[in-house]
């Protein structure tokens, strides 16, 4: 398929691809052993400017959108998802200030997100706020200068890696899902610490934390936008990275099929070759279909967003939500093509399968894209009527 | 500091085939690369660029598309380059090789170190780094494992030996060629390509490096390539085949017949 890619995209791609071959492929399984960061290839990521692609040239990125975000995210999760996840996440950190903060606010952080030297990560979810964003306990009261921020995130990508971290907290309980607000809050700030590394299925490579705010003080100019907007910058953000999420699907789905049909050809049961089995070769057929149509999706969501359209909800849950599932059944497809094989840990294909998995929940279960999708329809024939 | 590097642009493989009648090199439709060791030299030119500041500019000696090298250093990092470029110049051996490179070198003005590769994958000489140095009148170091400080017109430098290494002094200006030991060669960067894709390449010729015609090419090449051929090979050879199991096994029992173990 010829998604006639510009000569920019192209060396995005390849770049990425590179990367992703020469530094990720090689360590990949002993970073999903030993749970362990991937530090110097997000180096080699940062010298590389990928962490700079989204963000505008005025603030030192190079000025490019989501479609060639997504391209290396792509690239990036065809060899590992956890690599990928702690890159992904990080523009899911940095999409509150890009979209909604300040300028004094970009000056101040964007340039040392694009060259990589500074990790962000977004705090939502805590133990009572799931799928049910609106459920956050967290709090910020204003208190002359500062706001004090108090409570628990949990699960969040990066955390303790990262340097900077969006975090949304009530500052009007009575306000319900109007008293939330948005929050820069850097590593290292009194009163902000991490809880334990999750233990996780797949994905990881990526760090997954608590962040504890006790009496946590950071100045006032550290609100993104107004008070009360915290929900809306979340779910725009949100709204931004969920393609992105589809792109991981794209992507170890691609991975897991050029693993497995290259296991497959050498594979040789009943005197023949398993590709030679027309039940193979249908699966292989249906892989590979569903990925392209996968990756379709993701690219037409990714250039309806970059075409400045102002209403992407459904299309990005679309993408995602298509893109995650598909990751889900070809990355089980190839183990079971695989058959015992692909069951060991000497083959790529069972780590890329637990790690699928992931993309189902996070950024918003599937279940949950679903009930955006849905009610995006219902919206629009009731505006229709 | 002003830094330069020498780059040669190589055939990707080490495999490539020799025209009979000339004893060259068969280089046509061979894709070319930057040779391995100028990697590790690039890599060490930007790193000292990053820790002392200045400028880092590749040089090298080829014909037009080597100016395809000179833009992947570019990629990485480097700040300027040069190809060096002229009918006049081809022929040449590694004499008039270094000739060329040290006139195009003076022509750049002031700097501080040039770094070259510990040899090239294809001519394999090594005699380019030293024969430049001596062209130009400075201290030359080989096999250059590890930078330990530069200082005050001073650097401090390891050089690797085969039994361990020397720590070695030397004044600035001077030249070094480096091992793969140094370091390890950065990716490039999407800033890097962008900048590569729209660079013009600064040539010089001949007469721009005001190189003196009997020194160059092929007519100031005292080295004359008599024959060229692979060396015949060596004893009786047999090579197995089946399973690895199965291999293992014939070599163990040619081993025991033969009373080697
Ligand atoms: C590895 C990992 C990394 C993460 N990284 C981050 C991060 O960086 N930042 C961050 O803020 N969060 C992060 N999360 C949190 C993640 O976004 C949430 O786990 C996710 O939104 C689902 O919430 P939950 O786990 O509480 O599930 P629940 O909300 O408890 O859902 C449980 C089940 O109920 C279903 N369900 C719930 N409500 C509905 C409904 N209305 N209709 C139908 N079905 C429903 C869900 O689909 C799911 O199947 C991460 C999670 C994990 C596991
Ligand atoms: C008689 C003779 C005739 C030859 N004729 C030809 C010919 O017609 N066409 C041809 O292509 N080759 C020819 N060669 C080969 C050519 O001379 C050598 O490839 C060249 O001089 C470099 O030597 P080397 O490859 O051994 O490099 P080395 O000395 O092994 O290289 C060491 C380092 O020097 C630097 N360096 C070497 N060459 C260059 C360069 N050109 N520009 C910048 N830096 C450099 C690099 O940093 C390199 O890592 C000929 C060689 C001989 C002996």
């Amino acid at each position: 398929m010829d998604y006639l890619l510009t000569e920019d995209q192209i060396m995005i791609r390849d770049l990425a691809r590179q990367i992703a071959v020469e530094k990720i492929v090689p360590v990949r399984a002993e970073l999903d052993e030993q749970n362990k960061f991937p530090t110097d290839i997000m180096k080699a990521m940062a010298q590389a400017d990928l962490f700079g692609i989204y963000i505008p040239e005025e603030y030192g990125g190079l000025g490019k959108k989501s479609f060639e975000l997504y391209i290396a995210i792509e690239e990036i999760s065809k060899a590992c998802l956890g690599v990928s996840t702690s890159y992904a996440a990080n523009a899911l950190g940095t999409y509150p200030i890009l979209l909604h903060g300040s300028d004094a606010q970009k000056k101040k952080y964007l340039p040392n997100i694009a060259s990589g030297k500074h990790l962000a990560a977004f705090g939502l979810t805590e133990a009572n706020a799931g799928s049910d964003a609106s459920g956050v306990q967290t709090t910020a009261k204003l208190e002359g200068n500062e706001y004090v921020l108090n409570g628990t995130k949990q699960w969040i990508t990066n955390g303790g890696e990262a340097q900077i971290y969006t975090v949304i907290a009530i500052t009007d309980k009575s306000k319900g899902a109007r008293g939330a607000s948005c929050f820069i809050v850097e590593k290292g700030t009194p009163g902000f610490t991490f809880g334990k590394k999750e233990n996780k299925m797949g994905i990881r490579a990526s760090s997954t934390t608590e962040l504890i705010f006790n009496n946590c003080r950071i100045p006032k100019e550290n609100l993104i936008a107004r008070e009360g907007m915290g929900f809306i910058v979340a779910m725009k953000t949100l709204d931004c990275s969920r393609a992105g999420v589809g792109a991981q699907g794209v992507g170890v789905a691609q991975g897991a099929i050029d693993e497995c049909i290259k296991f497959a050809k050498g594979r040789v049961q009943f005197g023949q070759p398993i590709t030679s089995f027309q039940a193979i070769q249908h699966m292989l057929a249906d892989m590979q279909t569903q990925t392209e149509a996968a990756r379709a999706l993701v690219y037409s969501a990714a250039r309806m967003m970059d075409s400045g359209a102002k209403d992407f909800s459904r299309a990005s849950a679309m993408a995602k939500l298509f893109a995650t599932d598909t990751g889900m059944k070809v990355t089980t497809d190839a183990v079971q093509i695989m058959g015992g094989s692909g069951y060991m840990k000497e083959y790529p294909v069972e780590k890329m399968m637990r790690d699928a998995k992931i993309l189902q929940i996070y950024e918003g279960t599937n279940q949950i894209q679903r009930n955006v999708i849905a009610l995006d329809m219902i919206k629009e024939a009731s505006r229709q009527k | 500091m002003n830094i330069i590097v020498l780059v040669k642009q190589v055939p990707d493989t080490s495999e490539v085939k020799i025209n009979r009648e000339t004893n060259t090199l068969i280089r046509d439709g061979v894709p070319s690369i930057i040779n391995p060791f100028d990697m590790f030299a690039i890599e060490e030119a930007l790193r000292l660029r990053e820790q002392h500041g200045g400028k880092v500019t590749a040089v090298t000696m080829g014909p037009p598309q080597a100016a395809d090298a000179l833009k992947e250093t570019v990629a990485m990092g480097v700040d300027e380059v040069v190809l060096l470029s002229d009918r006049a110049f081809a022929g040449a051996d590694t004499w008039a090789t270094s000739y060329t490179l040290a006139q195009g070198i003076k022509k750049l003005g002031a700097y501080d170190l040039v770094i070259a590769g510990k040899q090239a994958i294809d001519g394999d000489t090594a005699q380019v780094g030293p024969e430049t140095a001596d062209m130009l009148g400075i201290p030359f170091i080989a096999y250059i494992k590890k930078i330990e400080a530069i200082a005050g017109g001073k650097m401090t430098v390891e050089r690797m030996m085969d039994d361990g290494y020397d720590v070695v002094e030397s004044s600035l200006p001077a030249l070094i060629t480096v091992v793969k030991e140094i370091n390890q060669p950065r990716l490039p960067s999407l800033k890097g390509k962008m900048k590569a894709k729209n660079l013009k390449v600064t040539t010089l010729t001949a007469k721009d490096i005001n190189a003196d015609e009997n020194l160059l090419g092929l007519k100031g090449s005292p080295t004359k390539v008599v024959r060229i051929f692979p060396p015949a090979p060596r004893g009786q050879r047999e090579i197995l085949s089946g399973t690895i199991e199965q291999q293992v096994d014939q070599v163990v029992k040619k081993l025991k017949e033969q009373s080697l173990v």
